[in-house]
């Protein structure tokens, strides 16, 4: 029978176009361009001085350090949505570190990086990125920190003259509907400390959540304290700081710039947060932008 | 061929006269049945060398440690399961109200707007007007002016919950769909049906409610049901208002560990409640094909 043979022939051509599709697909698995050392484990990285060349560090685009925060940047930590300007702490304290790496102003660049693709695996486009990012353990498994710059205490906000506003202990939280951000450790604080009997609302943006708020969608918002003061002060004046909560546990809670994991960085821009520390310069920064974040009473 | 031709043996009486199938048969059916066993051979062996392929290619890439660990997290995976089948309910519960809701403002809509007589131009206008404006509008705009707009107001008696708000802004948009696919399926009725139907005596809105509409439906049963599968991915949507649904329980987790795997959890939860929906889908669309060919082929 000529058609079987005949069929019997294009049925090996195709087993052998499939296995060869297979091998030059696998062949062409994107190669790692080796600039950074993914293997790297994060406490390899370069401890001395020396190694932290000024200005000549290996970062993202040769000869500039790449600095990335989310889009809108909130006010105390940025100023008008411009984090190249210098103004706000965050703003300030990224100039700081660029500063002591030895990369100028002028040396200085701004990207967009949206807290949820900030610890996505793959290549950064940016060399830190700054965005009120607390640091915790399972974070560390998906990127590099440098040590803390500033250590952060959460308060609730609430309307005047609402059952929230008066409250003056976390049972007193209990049985109010309370907002907090995705993402942000205000949301841990309230699950793990409050722990509410009502579920709690959980916002995308501050926006949002200060929205919310007006609406009377919520009846209190939980925030870190500086962003709680601005929004009380500027934002929604008729709201006010109920109080802050208590640190869990002995460690105080610190934002972290964050680094692609294994890069070659952190062990730099940590000893230059470090040194900004030693010297007085980020308590002098945190006087200067978030000189509001007055004690606040403490809810226990 | 004839089969008396290749009938084998001598014709016997009795029992011995049972239907033998002729030996020409037999090695037909043995080579349609060697035939089916090679094809099926050859599709298991390409697919086993196409799903090694992609495997190789995944595991041998430069970045799939990282991404295992970032991705496929049995751990995290065990912490996020619970959490989004909490919030799966929410999802479940405004599939089914708004679903509903949908399907009866939908219709109603259609039926409004294929009315005739110029006494109801008014009346098509405003619906061809309220489609238009919720088909364009974008799904997320129309949540956000309903969930963060409406309390602003502070209207007594309404409701500022969001997910009730949310609920109506699903509604709104998904009712201009639907709206739009059964109109789709009224107006594919031949006129000649709505002639005969006049004629043998019923009025308008008999006609439309014996003999259009059961046609229209059961045309439009395979788009409706499209339309229900997307409502069950939009209703996380909702979570733009605070609720936490299926998706947003693993963005929470999400965003607290740096670790993507419970994303995946919810996808894959989102897709076995799909793959039901698709293949009744499929069932319902082959029964009203089964029954159009009982006309009789000719």
């Amino acid at each position: 029978m000529t058609t079987a043979s005949a069929s019997r022939t294009a049925g090996r051509a195709s087993t052998a176009a499939l296995l060869l599709a297979a091998a030059v697909l696998t062949a062409c698995a994107p190669q790692d361009a080796g600039t950074s050392g993914t293997a790297a484990a994060s406490g390899a990285a370069p401890s001395t001085a020396a190694d932290c060349a000024k200005g000549a560090l290996a970062t993202h685009t040769a000869g500039t350090l790449t600095i990335g925060t989310d889009k809108p940047a909130y006010a105390p930590w940025f100023s008008d949505d411009k984090p190249s300007n210098g103004q706000g702490f965050e703003s300030a304290v990224a100039y700081a570190v660029a500063d002591r790496l030895g990369y100028p102003k002028d040396k200085v660049g701004w990207t967009v990086s949206p807290f949820d693709k900030a610890f996505a695996p793959g290549a950064k486009d940016f060399d830190f990125d700054i965005n009120q990012v607390s640091i915790n353990d399972d974070r560390r498994k998906s990127v590099d920190f440098s040590s803390g710059y500033y250590a952060v205490r959460q308060a609730v906000v609430a309307l005047k003259g609402s059952k929230a506003a008066s409250a003056k202990s976390l049972a007193d939280l209990k049985g109010v509907k309370l907002g907090a951000q995705v993402g942000s450790t205000s949301l841990a604080a309230v699950t793990g400390q409050i722990k509410p009997s009502v579920q709690p609302a959980v916002f995308d943006s501050n926006d949002l959540a200060k929205t919310a708020l007006k609406n009377g969608q919520i009846d209190a918002l939980v925030l870190d304290l500086p962003t709680a003061f601005y929004v009380t002060g500027a934002e929604v004046t008729d709201a006010r700081v109920v109080g802050q909560l208590q640190n869990t546990g002995g460690a105080t809670e610190q934002f972290g710039l964050v680094l692609d994991k294994g890069s070659a960085l952190t062990g730099c821009v940590t000893r230059a947060v470090d040194a900004l520390r030693a010297d007085g310069t980020l308590a002098r920064l945190e006087k200067q932008w978030l000189s509001d974040a007055v004690a606040a009473p403490v809810l226990s | 061929m004839s089969t008396a031709a290749a009938e084998g043996g001598t014709p016997a009486d009795g029992a011995e006269n049972a239907y033998r199938p002729s030996a020409r048969r037999l090695a037909r059916e043995a080579h349609r049945r060697r035939r089916s066993r090679r094809s099926a051979l050859i599709a298991a062996v390409s697919t086993a060398v196409t799903a090694l392929a992609l495997y190789l290619l995944v595991v041998n890439s430069p970045g799939w440690q990282r991404t295992r660990e970032t991705f496929f997290n049995a751990a995290y995976a065990r912490q996020a399961l619970p959490e989004v089948l909490r919030g799966l309910r929410i999802n479940l519960e405004l599939m089914t109200v708004c679903g509903a809701l949908i399907l009866v403002l939908g219709l109603v809509l259609a039926l409004l707007r294929t009315l005739r007589g110029p006494v109801f131009l008014p009346v098509r206008l405003l619906v061809t007007a309220y489609v238009d404006f919720f088909l364009g509008l974008p799904m997320i705009i129309c949540l956000l002016v309903m969930i963060t707009g409406v309390p602003a107001l502070r209207l007594t008696g309404v409701t500022t919950d969001p997910l009730l708000l949310g609920g109506a802004a699903l509604v709104l948009t998904y009712s201009a769909y639907v709206s739009e696919v059964f109109r789709a399926g009224i107006q594919s009725v031949h006129p000649s049906q709505r002639a005969a139907a006049r004629s043998l005596g019923l009025t308008g809105a008999q006609t439309m409610r014996h003999v259009v509409l059961p046609q229209a439906v059961r045309r439009v049963v395979p788009p409706l049901l499209n339309n229900l599968v997307s409502l069950q991915k939009d209703t996380g949507l909702v979570s733009i208002g605070g609720v936490i649904d299926a998706v947003y329980a693993a963005k929470i987790i999400t965003a607290q560990t740096f670790n993507y795997t419970p994303y995946l959890v919810s996808a894959l939860v989102f897709i076995v409640l799909t793959v039901p929906l698709t293949r009744f889908t499929d069932w319902v669309t082959a029964r009203t094909d089964g029954r159009r060919q009982q006309g009789g082929a000719v």
